[in-house]
């Protein structure tokens, strides 16, 4: 009796478990139907159609439109040295906002482990550019840059320089747009890193007489280095990516940064070369995740 | 139990998450704040956000039968006033009318995607000229052929409208479109300033001639240096930069035909020879020396900037489509409006001795759209539009119309300061590239001149040179050329 009990208790309880299992399934099941049908399914797609000359802009039919190319996509793009000269400057564009980002970023986060008054209220404010549409952050640049009675120009007394749409600043104006708003991301991550570094690591310091520069480079540093490695690998991604902040300043044409990301929405979705621009997509793609890969080997290491 | 209500709670929310999403994604786009963050990234452009909120999108009232139709077209003054004619439509038959409009900067896309999806959005499109190609061949416009001649159209519409806005192929005699707005390039310049007594004097002794409307563009340029004070921030000219869309190419285009050359023969394709011939190369470097008077900033300047310089005091002169003149024309929104004067683009003798005179043509025509239900009413539009007297409605209310009868009317030629100056115009316009792979055409031309243009990096013909291997290899790939 107490036997049988036993096991119609079990069974109830594994009855539970599964019905538990299912409810969460069914949870999560929109989200899986989402993924596929906004992000796996047209990844596949486009796969297919960056072997060929699909325009969208003409009817689909199959052997006409698209029709299979091969790799001569791929080929073409890789001889462009217009697309050299965008991987160049996206990668220039990358190099100076990310570095920018980590370093003010960082810098915030030391400075704001110091108590002061008022403290919680600077980090709120210092938080606010990042929780704006980055289309009004490009947007508010571009007045700020207005050579005629832009804010930028005449608080830093540099005349009538034309930040927006002069070839030889609008990369460096984008960046400086990007800064200011993603600053606070990397801010906000080493700022957790730097909360969770325990304090006896820095007393044993102070009782051995540790400079400040050997207590940074050998305490802090390399505690927060695991997560300032993930601020690097998010903002590299985005950076990589960037369309809507340059777009807001510079528009779009020969007055636009030379950025990818312009060039693959040129080809996509304004002359409609679907094929092609399914292909420099891809080749983006597999740049972003070998880097990203480079990064997360070097996450790993420093988890260690 | 709790469980079992727990999973039917589970699969009810998941089946109505995903049948909500399903239906927000059939959802037709109008330019809502939504709409702004689709595939559609278009809208993230510099009037992006003024445009996601001020999309017009009023409606004639409708009678209680309660059918209307939309058209769609630039958010521009004609617009309004087209909704404003469409009121008179409404009221003979009681179908209410919306149109719909869209900022310039992503007009062409917008509804180029929108076709993509087979949506029926709207009933009619008033769509750029140079586009009737991608949407003929694309079958999202009706062809009017039949309809055209059965009602007359190609005869009552002139015939450079006919070809320019209606026609493709060019010559072929098939009609997708009825012609709307003619347009082409046009002048405004502050009279005050040019009638000048002082200004008269040091003009005629710094150049030998008497200030007055340029007889060509070597005059256009030296009034431009005359009036160049930027320590007095005032400026010699002011003309499109930007990049974008067309309008560099427009004005480009527009200087090479003056000095004799062109962007290629349309009809064997070939581009190599004519659009980097030396007068070709001469009418860009024009381009070049004309910007170089222009206001700071310049580089992205269109339409807004062109007449905000003009309006703000900044220019003796500028060039804008015509359809953008009568705001320098309106006290309201411009000061100088009494003191200004218009003409058409000058003519330009050649070195070839040959004097040539043409103006970028800009203008739209109504399609019906293909996938439109309601193709009866649209087409019931089109026959009230094309009425002798909606025409001179809509002439007078500030369209330009393409009516034969209407452009020679006194009545016209009267009604704005500027419609004398259109009317020359309208026998001189000339036109882009109308193929499907235009977008192509406008973005590699931009791409090759505008470094040349804007900032002066290279030469006229190594930017000419490229633009002609870029353009003669887009022609292969299409199949135009062997």
């Amino acid at each position: 009796m107490a036997r049988r009990s036993n096991e119609n208790s079990s069974t109830l309880i594994q009855y539970r478990a599964l019905q538990d299992q299912a409810i969460l399934r069914m949870f999560i099941l929109p989200t899986i139907i989402l993924l596929i049908v906004i992000n796996i399914f047209p990844l596949f797609y486009s796969l297919i159609l960056s072997f060929s000359n699909f325009t969208a802009k003409f009817p689909l039919v199959w052997g006409k439109n698209p029709r299979f190319l091969g790799i001569e996509n791929y080929i073409r793009l890789v001889n462009d040295p217009d697309i050299w000269h965008r991987f160049i400057t996206t990668a220039k564009y990358v190099v100076l906002s990310v570095g920018g980002e980590m370093i003010l970023g960082f810098a915030f986060a030391l400075l704001l482990q110091i108590k002061f008054k008022g403290r919680e209220v600077i980090t709120t404010l210092l938080v606010l550019p990042m929780t704006m549409s980055p289309v009004i952050v490009g947007l508010m640049w571009k007045l700020f840059y207005d050579p005629n009675w832009g804010m930028f120009n005449y608080l830093l007394g540099l005349g009538k320089i034309d930040w927006a749409t002069d070839l030889k600043y609008n990369l460096y104006a984008s960046a400086i747009a990007d800064i200011w708003m993603w600053t606070p991301f990397v801010m906000l991550l080493a700022l957790a890193g730097l909360g969770a570094v325990p304090q006896y690591l820095y007393e044993a310091a102070e009782v051995d007489r540790a400079s400040w520069w050997y207590k940074f480079s050998r305490i802090t540093l390399p505690m927060v280095w695991p997560l300032l490695l993930i601020a690097l690998i998010f903002r590299t991604m985005e950076a990589f990516k960037v369309f809507d902040v340059t777009m807001g300043i510079s528009g779009r044409g020969a007055s636009a940064p030379a950025l990818l990301s312009i060039s693959l929405y040129d080809t996509a979705f304004v002359t409609w070369k679907t094929g092609i621009g399914s292909a420099l997509g891809y080749i983006v793609l597999i740049i972003i995740i070998a880097i990203t890969n480079i990064f997360v080997k070097y996450l790993n290491k420093a988890k260690q | 139990m709790k469980s079992k209500w727990m999973l039917i709670a589970a699969m009810i929310l998941a089946v109505a998450m995903v049948v909500s999403l399903g239906l927000v994604g059939c959802k037709t786009t109008t330019t809502t704040t939504a709409a702004a963050e689709t595939t559609a990234a278009a809208e993230t452009t510099t009037t992006a956000a003024a445009g996601t909120t001020a999309a017009a999108e009023t409606t004639t009232t409708a009678a209680a039968g309660g059918q209307s139709i939309k058209i769609v077209w630039a958010q521009w003054a004609p617009a309004d006033y087209l909704q404003k004619l469409s009121e008179d439509f409404t009221k003979k038959t009681g179908i209410g009318v919306t149109v719909e409009q869209i900022p310039w900067e992503t007009f062409v896309q917008k509804y180029n995607t929108e076709m993509i999806a087979k949506s029926d959005a709207w009933d009619i499109i008033i769509g750029d000229s140079q586009d009737i190609g991608t949407m003929a061949t694309g079958g999202h416009y009706v062809d009017l052929t039949q309809w055209i001649k059965d009602h007359g159209v190609d005869k009552s519409m002139t015939a450079a409208s006919m070809t320019a806005y209606a026609e493709y192929p060019k010559g072929s005699g098939k009609y997708y479109a009825v012609p709307v707005e003619g347009d082409a390039l046009g002048w405004a310049y502050r009279k005050d300033l040019f009638e000048d007594p002082k200004n008269q004097e040091a003009f005629k002794k710094q150049f030998g001639y008497d200030l007055g409307v340029p007889t060509d563009w070597i005059q256009l340029l030296d009034i431009a240096k005359f009036f160049h004070k930027p320590d007095k921030d005032f400026y010699g000219i002011s003309i499109y930069g930007d990049n974008g869309y067309d309008s560099m190419a427009m004005f480009l285009e527009n200087e090479m035909w003056e000095f004799g050359g062109d962007i290629g023969n349309q009809s064997t394709y070939q581009v190599e020879g004519i659009l980097n011939s030396p007068q070709s190369i001469e009418g860009t470097e024009n381009y070049r020396a004309l910007f170089q008077y222009t206001p700071p900033a310049f580089n992205d300047a269109f339409y807004v900037k062109a007449n905000d310089a003009f309006t703000g005091g900044k220019v003796p002169m500028t060039c804008n489509y015509f359809a953008f003149l009568p705001a320098l024309a309106n006290e309201a929104t411009s000061p100088y409006a009494k003191n200004t004067g218009y003409f058409a683009c000058p003519p330009h003798k050649a070195k070839d001795g040959k004097t040539y005179q043409a103006s970028a043509l800009g203008g739209q025509g109504a399609s019906v759209v293909t996938y439109s239900k309601k193709q009866d009413l649209a087409l019931k539009w089109l026959e009230w539009f094309i009425q002798p007297d909606t025409q001179m409605a809509w002439a007078k209310l500030g369209g330009y119309s393409c009516n034969v009868d209407v452009l020679k009317s006194d009545e016209f030629l009267n009604a704005t300061p500027y419609n004398k100056a259109f009317a020359v115009t309208l026998n001189i316009m000339k036109d882009f590239w109308s193929v499907p792979q235009y977008a192509d055409l406008l973005k590699t031309m931009s791409a090759d001149f505008g470094p040349y243009i804007i900032n002066g990096q290279g030469t006229a013909k190594e930017a000419a040179d490229k633009c002609a291997a870029d353009w003669t290899q887009i022609f292969k790939d299409a199949g135009y050329l062997k």
